[in-house]
C-alpha cells in the first residue's frame, strides 16, 4: 500500500518556542491517521504545514508524492482542510459559502450550485441554507466548514480537532460523517485531544507532545501499551487505602496513584475489574466508589511519558 | 496519477476569474450585513443633509451655495471612509480564518486581496452615484458637462485604489477588526476634517491653513469641485494624481510585505 502523506523531520519554531521538533509521519492511502496530543503539542502546526499554509523551518513533506513547499499549488488541489476554528464567511449564507468555493476551484455556476445543495443536504443544513452563517450554531458552523472543504471532492482530508467544543450528539454525528467519507475512499488525517475519538476513527495513531512524536501504532497496540481505561476505587474507610493500593497494583501490574482517597490505575485488560472486585471483597474492604472509564489524554500521557501533559503557557501573539 | 497533470501554478486568466468570484462574495455579503449598507448609503446622505442644512447658511450664505461647495468634499470624505472598510473586512477575514480557507484552495495568491479591492471599487461607484443623485434632489447642479461627472468617478476610483493600500496595511497589521476602527477614528477622522471639505480654508486659524492646503483631502476635493462646478481643474487633478501615486508607491509595497509575512 502506498502512502498519501509522508513527512520527515518537520521542524517549526516561533521565536524560542519549538512548535515542531522533528516530526515524522506517514499516512497510508485510504486510511485514517489520528494525531493525538494535548494543547500546544504542535498538532495545528503540523496540519498547517501539510496543508501548505506554513513553511517548515526544516524537514520535508509530500502529499501523493508532491512536495508541500515546492508544489504547493498542486497539493492544494488534492487536499481539503477543516481547520480547528470554523473558517466560514459569517456574512454569507451556507449556500453562498459553498458556491464561492465551487466557483473558486473552477466549477461552472450550475455545477457549483448543485454541489452546494448536495453537500448542504448531506450535512443536514438544507433548512439553514439561505441564512447567513453568523446565525448558525457551533455544530452547524463546523458542518458547513467541513462541507466547504469537501466541495472539490478532495482525496485527502485534514480535520484539526473536528469535535472540540461540540456536544456529545454533534460529536457522534461528526464521527458518522468521517466514517462515511472514509468508506468513500478519502484519506483522513485527524487531530484530536481525545483518546476515544482517535480510538473510534483512526487506523493508526501517533501521539505527539512538545512537538515530538512520542508513540505510535494502531489503537489496539497503543491501548495495550498505555491502558486505555482507568480504574478508580475509593474505599469507605481511608484506612483501607494501603490494601486497595496493593490489590489494584497487583491486578493491573502498575503503580497506582492516590488522589483524594481514590486509587487510580490504568487498565489494559477487561478482566481487571472483576478481579479487583473479588480481591477487595475477600479482603473485606468496603468500597464507596468503583469506576472503569476511558482514560483521559492526561492519563495516557502519564503512562507514556511518566509526566502529566502540562499545559504549555500560551506564547503571546507576535 | 492525475496530480502531476495539474498546473504548477494558476494562470492569469484563472487569477482574474478568482478575483471576480471573490469580488462577488464581497458584494453579496453586503446583503446580509446591513451595517455595511448603512455605511455605504445612509451615512454619506446623512452627512450631506446635516452639513447642508446646519452649516450651509452660516458658511456660504445659503444652503444651495453650500451644496455646490460641500458635495464634492463629501464625495471625497465618503470615498476615504468607505475604503477604510477594506481594512476592517480584510482583518475580519484574517482573524476569522476565512483567509486560511482561501489559502488552502488552489487559487491565485493575489486574488483575495484583488477581489476585496475590486469589490470596493464597485461600492465606491455606488456611493458616488448615490451622493450625486441625492445632491441633485436637494438642488445641486453639475455646472460642467458629462465629462466632468465621468472625471469625478475616475478620480474617485483612482484615489480609492491608492489609499486602499493604507487600509490593507492597517487591516493586516491590526490584531482585530476593532483596532482598525480605532485607527479610523484616530487618524482618518481628523485627516478628513482638517481639510476644506466642509469649510473654506480661509475661515481657519492661520497655523492650520498650512496643513489644510497640502492635505490630499483638500486637493482632491478641489479637483472634484473643478470638475463638477467649473474652475481650475488641471492643477488640483495633477496634484491629486501625484498624491495617489505617492500613496501607492509607499503603502502598496509595505502592505504586500506585511501581508506576505502574516499569511
Ligand atoms: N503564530 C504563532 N506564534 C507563536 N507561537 C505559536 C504560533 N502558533 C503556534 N505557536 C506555539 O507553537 C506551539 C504548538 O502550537 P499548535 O497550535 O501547533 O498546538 P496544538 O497541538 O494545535 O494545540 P491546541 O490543542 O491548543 O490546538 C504552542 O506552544 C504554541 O503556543
Ligand atoms: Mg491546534
Amino acid at each position: 500500500m502506498t502512502n498519501a502523506i509522508v513527512a520527515e523531520g518537520l521542524v517549526k519554531r516561533y521565536g524560542s518556542t519549538v512548535a515542531l521538533d522533528g516530526v515524522d509521519l506517514a499516512v497510508r492511502t485510504g486510511s485514517v491517521l489520528g494525531v493525538l496530543g494535548p494543547n500546544g503539542a504542535g498538532k495545528t502546526t503540523a496540519v498547517r504545514i501539510l496543508a501548505t499554509l506554513l513553511r517548515p523551518d526544516a524537514g520535508r513533506a509530500t502529499v501523493h508524492g508532491l512536495d508541500v513547499v515546492k508544489d504547493a499549488h498542486r497539493v492544494r488541489s488534492l487536499v481539503g482542510l477543516t481547520g480547528q476554528y470554523a473558517s466560514v464567511d459569517e456574512t454569507l449564507t451556507g449556500t453562498e459559502n459553498l458556491l464561492m468555493i465551487g466557483r473558486l476551484i473552477g466549477m461552472s455556476r450550475k455545477d457549483a450550485r448543485a454541489r452546494a445543495a448536495r453537500l448542504l443536504a448531506d450535512f443536514s443544513l438544507s433548512d439553514a441554507a439561505e441564512r447567513a452563517a453568523k446565525t448558525y450554531s457551533g455544530g452547524m458552523r463546523r458542518r458547513l466548514d467541513l462541507a466547504a472543504s469537501l466541495v472539490g471532492r478532495p482525496r485527502l482530508l485534514y480535520l484539526d480537532e473536528p469535535t472540540t467544543g461540540l456536544d456529545p450528539r454533534a460529536r457522534i454525528e461528526m464521527w458518522e460523517i468521517v466514517r462515511t467519507l472514509v468508506a468513500d475512499g478519502v484519506t483522513v488525517l485527524l487531530t484530536t485531544q481525545y483518546l476515544d475519538e482517535a480510538d473510534q476513527l483512526a487506523d493508526e495513531i501517533v501521539v505527539i507532545d512538545h512537538g515530538k512524536v512520542i508513540a505510535g501504532g494502531t489503537p489496539a497496540e497503543l491501548k495495550s501499551r498505555t491502558g486505555a481505561q482507568t480504574l478508580a476505587v475509593r474505599p469507605v474507610d481511608p484506612r483501607d487505602l494501603p490494601i486497595v493500593l496493593s490489590v489494584v497494583g497487583e491486578v493491573t501490574r502498575s503503580t497506582p496513584e492516590v488522589d483524594d482517597n481514590v486509587v487510580i490505575a490504568q487498565v489494559t485488560e477487561a478482566a481487571a475489574l472483576p478481579a479487583v472486585v473479588r480481591r477487595l471483597d475477600d479482603a473485606e474492604v468496603e468500597v464507596a466508589e468503583l469506576t472503569l472509564r476511558t482514560s483521559t489524554m492526561d492519563e495516557v500521557f502519564l503512562s507514556l511519558t511518566g509526566h502529566r501533559a502540562e499545559l504549555t503557557p500560551e506564547v503571546a501573539a507576535p | 496519477m492525475s496530480a502531476v497533470a495539474l498546473p504548477a501554478r494558476p494562470g492569469a486568466v484563472a487569477g482574474v476569474k478568482n478575483t471576480l468570484t471573490l469580488a462577488w462574495r464581497s458584494l453579496v455579503s453586503v446583503k446580509h450585513n446591513p451595517m455595511e449598507l448603512l455605511d455605504l448609503s445612509i451615512q454619506p446622505i446623512m452627512f450631506l443633509l446635516l452639513f447642508t442644512y446646519t452649516l450651509g447658511g452660516a458658511i456660504s450664505g445659503s444652503t444651495s451655495a453650500y451644496l455646490s461647495f460641500a458635495l464634492p468634499g463629501i464625495l471625497v470624505q465618503n470615498t476615504i471612509f468607505a475604503t477604510m472598510n477594506i481594512g476592517i473586512l480584510l482583518n475580519t477575514d484574517l482573524t476569522k480564518g476565512v483567509f486560511d480557507r482561501l489559502r488552502s484552495l488552489p487559487i491565485a495568491r493575489w486574488a483575495p486581496l484583488a477581489g476585496r479591492i475590486a469589490a470596493d471599487t464597485v461600492k465606491q461607484a455606488w456611493s458616488v452615484a448615490l451622493l450625486l443623485g441625492v445632491g441633485m434632489l436637494l438642488g445641486f447642479r453639475v455646472q460642467t458637462s458629462f465629462w466632468g461627472v465621468l472625471g469625478t468617478f475616475g478620480l474617485m476610483i483612482v484615489f480609492c485604489l491608492a489609499i486602499a493600500w493604507v487600509a490593507v496595511l492597517v487591516g493586516v497589521i491590526a490584531s482585530e477588526p476593532d483596532k482598525v476602527q480605532i485607527f479610523m477614528f484616530a487618524v482618518v477622522f481628523p485627516l478628513t476634517f482638517t481639510s476644506n471639505i466642509f469649510a473654506p480654508t480661509e475661515s481657519m486659524p492661520h497655523w492650520l491653513q498650512h496643513w489644510v492646503k497640502i492635505n490630499p483631502v483638500t486637493i482632491v476635493a478641489d479637483a472634484v469641485r473643478g470638475m463638477l462646478n467649473g474652475g481650475p481643474v488641471a492643477t488640483p487633478v495633477i496634484q491629486s494624481l501625484l498624491w495617489a501615486a505617492g500613496f501607492l508607491v509607499v503603502f502598496a509595497p509595505l502592505a504586500v510585505w506585511r501581508f506576505r509575512r502574516r499569511v
